[in-house]
C-alpha cells in the first residue's frame, strides 16, 4: 500500500501555466482528501493567463474570476513559481525528478494562419497580437498597429473577433476607465477607423458569437451595427439548424442579426460595423503595405450542423489598410512533451498525456492545450477536474521513489540567475498596478515590461 | 444584469451547470438551484449546459420568469454552495421529457 498523499509524504504536483485551467487543477488537488503540495509555474511574472491578457478590458466583471484564484493561492499548500519558462528555463525532466506528477496547462498561445498570399503584408495583423497588446502582455508590448485607415477588416466570427471589433468600435471615453494598457489607449485615441467589416466564411446561422457579446454592438456609443438583409437569407439546412431546440444560442444570434438589419442607422454615430457572411479571403494585395482584400463568395454545402463553406469562384474586392485574422488560437509545443502538430494540442486521454497511443507516466494536461482553443473560463473548471480525477486515481503508480521537491528546482533556477516571482512578490506588483490606476479612474494600470515588474520586487 | 435559474430547474437539478461555473456561485435546496448575484460574474458558461434551458441571462429573461430574479437573490446566500455535480433528483428524466427536451 502506497503512503503517498499522507501528511508525512504529500503528493507533489507541478502545474505549468497559471491560467484558469492551472488554477482549477490546483483547486481540485487542494480540495481532495489526500495531502498535496502544488507548485504553479508561469513563464510571465504575472499569473492568471488569458483572464488577465485575453479577456477584454471592457469586460471587467469577468476578471473577477481572479478573486477565486486569489483564494486558491492563499492555501498554505500552494506555491506560485512565476517568471519561469518550463521547457527553456527548466526542463520537464527536472520537474519529473522533483515532483510526482506534472500537469501541463500552458494554453494555446499562438494563432492559426489563413495560408493565403499576402498574409505577411504590413497592415495584416493577428487578433492574438492585438489582444495581447491592448491587454498589456509583455510579449506584445512593442507591437505597432497603424490605425490611420478608414476601413478595417476582421476575418472570423467568434468571440475574439467580437472583442477586436468592439475595441476598434468604441470611443476613448468608453475605454478609459477599464484596465486597457495606456500605450494602446493612446494609439486607439488617434484611430481613423470608421468602417469595420467582420467577415464570416459561413452564414449568419453559423456565426460563433455568443448572444450577449453580439448584443453589445447595438449599444455602442459611436458605432452602429450594419447588416444587409439579403445576406440573412437561409438555405434549408440552416433553417433546420435554427429550428433545433438545443441550438437556441444560434437562433438568438440570428434573431439579433435580423434586429440589427431592421434598425435604421443612427446618423449621429460616426462609425459603422458591418457583419458580412459567406465570404473567404483568398488573397491580400498591396505594395509592401496591405491595400486590398480579395474575397471569394461562398456557398454552404452539406447536411445541417455539418455545413462547410465552398468557394463559388465569384470574387469581390475590399479596399482596406488593416486586417486582423481572428480564426482561432493554436498551442505551442514544450520541449520534452508530446505534441500533435495537426491539432496544436498535447495528445491525451481524459487528461492523461499519451505518446504513440501509450500513456506517459507522471504527465497530465488540462485546459486549451488539452482540448484545443475553445471554451470559456468556466469550461476549464470541468476540464481540470477531469484531469485531476485521473491523476488521483493513478496515485499508487505515481509513487516512484523520493522526489527532490521544489527547493531543488528553486536552486537550479537560482544557479541560472532566474528571478522567481512568488505569490507575495506578485501581490506587490498587483498593488502597484492598482495604485497606478487610481488617479486615472482605472481598476489598474498594467505594468507591461517584464524588467519594470521585476524592478518592483528587488 | 444578472444570470438566474428559473422554473424548469424545479424537480430536476441536473447540476451540469455547476461543473462549468468559474466562481462556484450556485446554491441548492431540496428542489432546485439558485445563483448568488453577488458572486456570479455573468459569464454565461452555465446557460448552454442546462439540459432543460432553465438559466437565463438578465437581458433575456422572459417576462413570466422575472420574479425569479428576486428569488435567486434572496435564496442563494442562505443555502449551501453546490460546487460539484450531484445526482439528479428522482424523476428528473421524466420531468425533462415532460418539458420537451
Ligand atoms: C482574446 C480572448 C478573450 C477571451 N474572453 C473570454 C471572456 O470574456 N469570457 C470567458 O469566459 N472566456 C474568455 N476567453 C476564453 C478563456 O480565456 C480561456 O478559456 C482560458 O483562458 C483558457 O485557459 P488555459 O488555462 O487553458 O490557458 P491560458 O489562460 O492561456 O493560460 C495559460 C498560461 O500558461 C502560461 N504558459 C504558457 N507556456 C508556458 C511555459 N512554457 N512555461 C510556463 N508557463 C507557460 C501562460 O503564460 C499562461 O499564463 C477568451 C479568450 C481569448 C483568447
Ligand atoms: N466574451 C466571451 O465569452 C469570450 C471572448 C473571447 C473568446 N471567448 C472564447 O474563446 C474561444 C476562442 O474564440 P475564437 O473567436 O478564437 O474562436 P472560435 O469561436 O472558434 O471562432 C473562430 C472563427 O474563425 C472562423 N474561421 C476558422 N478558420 C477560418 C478560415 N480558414 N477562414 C475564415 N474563417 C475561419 C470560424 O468559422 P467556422 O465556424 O466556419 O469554422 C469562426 O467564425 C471560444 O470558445 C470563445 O467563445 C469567449
Ligand atoms: S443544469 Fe439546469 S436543471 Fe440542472 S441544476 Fe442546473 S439549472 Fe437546474
Ligand atoms: S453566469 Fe457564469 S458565474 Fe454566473 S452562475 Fe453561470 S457559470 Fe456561474
Amino acid at each position: 500500500m502506497s503512503d503517498l498523499g499522507t501528511s508525512s509524504k504529500p503528493l507533489l504536483v507541478a502545474i505549468v501555466g497559471s491560467g484558469p485551467s492551472g488554477f482549477y487543477a490546483a483547486e481540485a488537488l487542494l480540495k481532495s482528501e489526500i495531502s498535496v503540495k502544488v507548485d504553479l509555474f508561469d513563464r510571465l511574472p504575472s499569473p492568471y493567463g488569458l483572464v488577465r491578457s485575453g479577456v477584454a478590458p471592457d469586460h471587467q466583471k469577468l476578471k473577477q474570476a481572479i478573486k477565486l484564484y486569489e483564494k486558491i493561492a492563499d492555501s498554505p499548500d500552494f506555491n506560485l513559481v512565476a517568471n519561469v519558462n518550463v521547457g527553456t528555463d527548466i526542463d520537464i525532466d527536472d520537474l519529473r525528478a522533483s515532483h510526482h506528477a506534472v500537469i501541463i496547462a500552458c494554453g494555446a498561445e499562438t494563432d492559426r494562419k489563413l495560408d493565403i498570399p499576402g498574409e505577411d503584408l504590413t497592415g495584416s495583423y493577428t487578433a492574438t497580437e492585438f489582444v495581447g497588446w491592448y491587454n498589456g502582455h509583455p510579449d506584445y508590448r512593442d507591437r505597432q498597429f497603424d490605425l490611420s485607415h478608414d476601413v478595417a477588416v476582421i476575418i472570423g466570427q467568434g468571440n475574439v473577433a467580437a472583442d477586436v471589433s468592439r475595441i476598434l468600435s468604441k470611443t476613448v471615453d468608453e475605454l478609459k476607465h477599464t484596465d486597457i494598457a495606456q500605450h494602446a489607449l493612446d494609439v486607439l485615441a488617434e484611430s481613423k477607423v470608421k468602417e469595420i467589416h467582420v467577415i464570416g466564411r459561413r452564414g449568419p446561422a453559423q456565426a460563433k458569437f455568443t448572444p450577449k457579446e453580439l448584443r453589445e454592438f447595438g449599444e455602442l456609443g459611436d458605432c452602429h451595427p450594419m447588416i444587409d438583409e439579403q445576406e440573412l437569407e437561409l438555405n434549408t439546412a440552416s433553417k433546420t439548424e435554427l429550428e433545433e431546440k438545443t441550438n437556441i444560442g444560434s437562433k438568438k444570434i440570428y434573431d439579433q442579426f435580423c434586429e440589427f438589419a431592421a434598425m435604421t442607422a443612427d446618423t449621429n454615430k460616426t462609425k459603422r460595423c458591418y457583419f458580412r457572411f459567406l465570404l473567404s479571403p483568398i488573397e491580400l494585395l498591396g505594395n509592401e503595405k496591405l491595400e486590398t482584400v480579395v474575397l471569394e463568395k461562398n456557398k454552404l454545402s452539406g447536411d445541417a450542423f455539418k455545413q462547410s463553406a465552398r468557394g463559388t469562384g465569384e470574387r469581390l474586392e475590399l479596399e482596406t489598410g488593416i486586417l486582423f485574422r481572428s480564426i482561432g488560437y493554436r498551442g505551442v509545443p514544450i520541449t520534452g512533451i508530446p505534441f500533435r502538430d495537426d491539432w496544436g494540442t498535447i495528445p491525451n486521454i481524459e487528461g492523461r498525456v499519451t505518446e504513440n497511443d501509450k500513456l506517459v507516466p507522471q504527465l497530465y494536461t488540462a485546459g486549451w492545450i488539452k482540448r484545443g482553443p475553445s471554451g470559456i473560463i468556466g469550461t476549464n473548471r470541468a476540464c481540470s477536474v477531469e484531469t485531476v480525477e485521473c491523476l488521483l486515481a493513478d496515485i499508487s503508480a505515481l509513487d516512484t521513489g523520493n522526489k527532490s521537491g521544489i527547493n531543488n528546482i528553486l536552486s537550479l533556477l537560482k544557479d541560472k540567475n532566474i528571478r522567481v516571482v512568488d505569490y507575495a512578490d506578485w501581490k506587490k506588483i498587483d498593488s502597484e498596478e492598482i495604485k497606478q490606476g487610481e488617479p486615472k479612474g482605472k481598476p489598474r494600470e498594467k505594468i507591461t515590461y517584464r524588467d519594470q515588474m521585476l524592478a518592483l520586487i528587488d | 444584469m444578472t444570470t438566474i435559474v428559473t422554473d424548469n430547474c424545479k424537480g430536476c437539478r441536473f447540476t451540469d451547470c455547476v461543473t462549468v461555473c468559474p466562481v462556484a456561485c450556485f446554491h441548492y435546496d431540496d428542489e432546485m438551484l439558485y445563483i448568488d448575484p453577488d458572486t456570479c460574474i455573468d459569464c454565461s458558461a452555465c446557460i448552454p449546459e442546462c439540459p432543460v434551458q432553465a438559466i437565463y441571462e438578465g437581458d433575456d429573461i422572459p417576462e413570466d420568469q422575472e420574479h425569479w430574479i428576486d428569488i435567486n437573490a434572496e435564496k442563494a446566500p442562505e443555502l449551501p454552495v453546490c460546487e460539484e455535480q450531484m445526482e439528479p433528483l428522482p424523476g428528473a428524466e421524466e420531468r425533462k421529457a415532460a418539458l420537451g427536451f
